[in-house]
């Protein structure tokens, strides 16, 4: 898990490299034709999963905090993000009514007191930060102080996200039931369907995934981000040494927990629905499966991985559809065999591999055997 | 000598292919789960829908050009329903889709159809209250399942309903609809089961019981059903969802309740469910819906048939060959094909709008359930009929309803 010294010296312009080419050059291809507007939708939502990613590996790659709840924070940000979209959509709904189709659906005539402020775009904003964040600093709390950790704390962040997910199933939460939230209209005024406001959420999705693998390199540079490695290798040890671990575990988990909920919000408008099937316990272990891949504790790996399951996700479905799963299936586990350091490691692995042949040569050319066969 | 040659080759052979891809076909989405919780419903829709496209392109096609389906998969996953109905639209630009079983994943598809003007036909059973310009629905609408399905127990002498279903909106709608028409029959409150829940004014806005997916535990509800049926001529209106009905029946005979005693009907179980649920426990109770593989006409033989020589002969990598049946869905996708089919021939192109307008100027088609007639909202008049559940898991007939009209908008009609 270390990296390699020669790899992190190409790293840097590599990341510079692939940021502006991100933000910039595809929103830029876009805008003249070159890339089919659904290709930037698609990766506008690649990105967002990437975002997940690095906030899953923050806590897991960094801190040894496996949480398999983290699809629970995005879907949460991402219903906020819902809310506010659902009252936007207006008359234009099926039953032209003030309220969501949903509600009149329910037989509801008024629309309930907690959806009121989310007209405020400021508001439901705040609340994709806070909801989410209040919900891990309680839940965190209550787990870090017990001392829970290592497998228990997965277990149990799982539970979380399965609770909430028949919780919201429920449609008389008032949050859409089975069917969610969908058929947004408009976003600050602009178009939801149309390719430009499209191209402004890409845009966004680009700068934060940036941003915050940017932020998070800084924090885990920083000395904060040694306490948080020690705490990963051995907790006890940073406990005895005085470190009140659980305050820093705490602070880690509600950050990762924003992170992930922003990228829900971006993601929302742009795939165009939120429902609780995206809380189910499998969509964060897949989003733990794409860290693993990318490689956890280098921030970009989990990136690189989300895109390239997604991707090949996105291909293989339409490609292949009755073998898809297979071929997935198929690559993690050729990766897990043969990649221990995911697919961020892969340059590390074979530059060692180079040089042990290459030490391997030299003692076969220097053994006293090969001399003999010298005339 | 050879590279020419190779290269008059390759050159005929692109040609033919651009040929074939710009003159010869016509490229037509299905849009499906085969894989996740919904693919062991949906991947008998892709079966009949390949089949369909088959017996079409053997007599010629639609237009004289050949169906050339684009079969994705959308993973029971319904994020990915859009994305791969954008995929569709955009990047094969099919003429038509047929696809989607659940509500959320037609929700979740629809805007993208409108927003990039394609045509969505829907095969599955709803709960009604929609009708956008880019779907037609071969579904059965409420009406022409729910409260055809009300009539006949009505006309057995049953008093008294109790409703339980699953928590999503197609039961929750369906009951609220049935609360509607029950009463519309004269049928008092105290006579329709399973609880109300009323907003701060008074008014009901939802009625029925509603246990989660997945849920196992009927103990208490059935002991609930076991009273309110105790004073005789009740019976069960049933939106319980896939194989939640196992525990429900299994409690339901434990409880020493039966079809004589208080019939269930459901509207969620098909002929194709019960390759994978016991039929033993629902033996004697009642289905509804708009065609059943026991249809006795020359039509539905000839469909059921060809459909079995079809799959002995198919070649799709994965596709089960072994005891399969045809149900109502799997019907609702063929004719929906074949109405995609005369529409395109009567408007005389694949222009959505075009193809649209023709359905909307009613197309009747002869499938195996019966004459269906497209309608302007959307919908299909076609046949109900009500089925009595045998040991093998098919059903006989007790009554037909011929000619029922569709209709999506039912909420508030009966007074």
């Amino acid at each position: 898990m270390t990296p390699n010294p020669i790899s992190s010296r190409i790293h840097g312009p590599i990341l510079i490299v692939s940021a502006i080419f991100l933000v910039v050059v595809m929103p830029c291809l876009n805008s003249c034709g070159l890339i089919a507007d659904f290709t930037l939708n698609l990766w506008g939502k690649y990105l967002c999963y990437g975002i997940m990613a690095v906030a899953i590996d923050l806590l897991w790659g960094f801190t040894g905090l496996l949480c398999l709840g983290q699809a629970l924070f995005f879907s949460l940000g991402g219903y906020m993000m819902g809310m506010h979209l659902m009252l936007m959509i207006g008359k234009l709904g099926q039953y032209k009514s003030d309220l969501p189709d949903f509600m009149v659906f329910l037989g509801h005539t008024t629309l309930p007191g907690f959806w009121q402020a989310f007209y405020s775009f400021p508001f439901a904003l705040a609340m994709v930060f806070l909801v989410p964040g209040l919900l891990a600093l309680v839940f965190g709390y209550l787990a870090f102080r017990s001392r829970i950790k290592g497998v228990y704390f997965s277990i149990l962040t799982q539970a979380l996200t399965y609770g909430a997910a028949l919780l919201f199933f429920r449609n008389d939460l008032l949050m859409g039931g089975n069917n969610g939230f969908t058929d947004f209209r408009t976003l600050l005024g602009s178009d939801l369907r149309i390719a430009s406001t499209q191209r402004i959420l890409y845009i966004c999705t680009a700068l934060l995934l940036v941003a915050v693998v940017a932020g998070c390199k800084w924090l885990t540079k920083s000395r904060f981000g040694l306490i948080q490695r020690a705490i990963r290798d051995s907790e006890n040890r940073v406990l005895f040494s005085g470190y009140a671990t659980a305050n820093f575990k705490l602070f880690i988990f509600v950050t990762s927990a924003m992170i992930a909920a922003t990228a829900g919000a971006l993601y929302v408008p742009q795939v165009g629905i939120i429902n609780p099937s995206e809380m189910t316990p499998e969509k964060s272990l897949e989003a733990v499966v794409w860290v693993a891949l990318g490689g956890r504790g280098s921030l970009y790996g989990p990136v690189i991985g989300a895109v390239s399951v997604n991707a090949l996700k996105s291909w293989a479905s339409r490609a292949y559809p009755d073998l898809w799963l297979i071929i997935l299936g198929g690559s993690f586990v050729l990766v897990v065999m043969f990649m221990p350091n995911g697919i961020i490691g892969i340059p590390a692995q074979f530059a060692a591999w180079t040089a042990r042949r290459r030490n391997r040569d030299a003692a076969t050319a220097a053994s006293p055997a090969n001399r003999v066969t010298d005339p | 000598m050879i590279t020419r040659t190779i290269r008059i080759a390759l050159a005929a052979f692109s040609l033919s292919h651009a040929a074939a891809l710009a003159e010869d076909t016509v490229k037509v989405g299905v849009l499906h789960s085969l894989s996740g919780t919904m693919a062991i419903s949906e991947t008998s829709l892709r079966d009949v829908l390949l089949f369909t496209f088959d017996e079409i392109n053997a007599k010629g096609g639609v237009l004289g050009k050949k169906i050339e389906p684009v079969v994705v998969d959308g993973a029971s996953n319904w994020p990915l329903f859009a994305e791969k109905a954008k995929q569709l639209l955009e990047q094969d630009k099919v003429a038509a889709t047929f696809g989607c079983w659940t509500s959320v994943s037609r929700k979740s598809v629809l805007p993208v159809f409108e927003e990039k003007k394609g045509l969505l036909f829907y095969p599955v059973q709803y709960e009604g209250e929609e009708m956008s310009p880019n779907i037609f629905y071969t579904a059965e609408a409420v009406n022409q399942q729910a409260t055809p399905a009300v009539d006949y127990m009505l006309a057995e002498g049953k008093k008294k309903f109790y409703l339980i279903g699953s928590d999503y909106v197609y039961p929750q709608t369906t009951n609220l609809i049935l609360l509607e028409y029950l009463r519309h029959k004269g049928v008092p409150l105290k006579n329709i089961g399973g609880g109300f829940t009323k907003d701060d004014k008074g008014k009901i806005i939802s009625a029925g019981k509603y246990t989660p997916f997945g849920h196992t535990d009927y103990q208490q509800i059935i002991s609930e059903i076991k009273q309110f049926a105790a004073s005789g001529n009740a019976c069960i209106i049933n939106t319980l969802n896939g194989d939640t009905n196992v525990p429900f029946f299994k409690e339901y005979a434990a409880a020493g309740l039966t079809a004589e005693s208080c019939p269930v009907v459901s509207f969620s179980v098909s002929e194709d469910e019960f390759r994978g649920l016991p039929a033993k426990q629902l033996v004697g109770q009642l289905g509804c819906w708009t065609y059943f593989q026991s249809i006795k006409s020359p039509a539905n033989a000839k469909f059921i048939k060809d459909f079995q020589a079809w799959l002995a002969k198919s070649e799709v990598t994965g596709i089960v060959k072994e005891n399969r049946v045809t149900c109502s869905p799997m019907v609702l996708s063929y004719d929906g094909v074949y109405l995609w089919k005369a529409a395109v021939e009567k408007a005389g192109s694949f222009d959505v709008d075009k193809v649209m307008a023709a359905l909307k100027g009613g197309i009747s088609f002869s499938g195996p359930g019966g004459k269906v007639t497209s309608q302007k909202n959307h919908h299909l008049t076609k046949n109900v009929y009500i089925g009595e559940t045998k040991a093998d898991g098919q059903f006989k007939i007790l009554k037909e309803y011929k000619n029922v009209v569709g209709e999506p908008f039912l909420k508030g009609t009966y007074k």
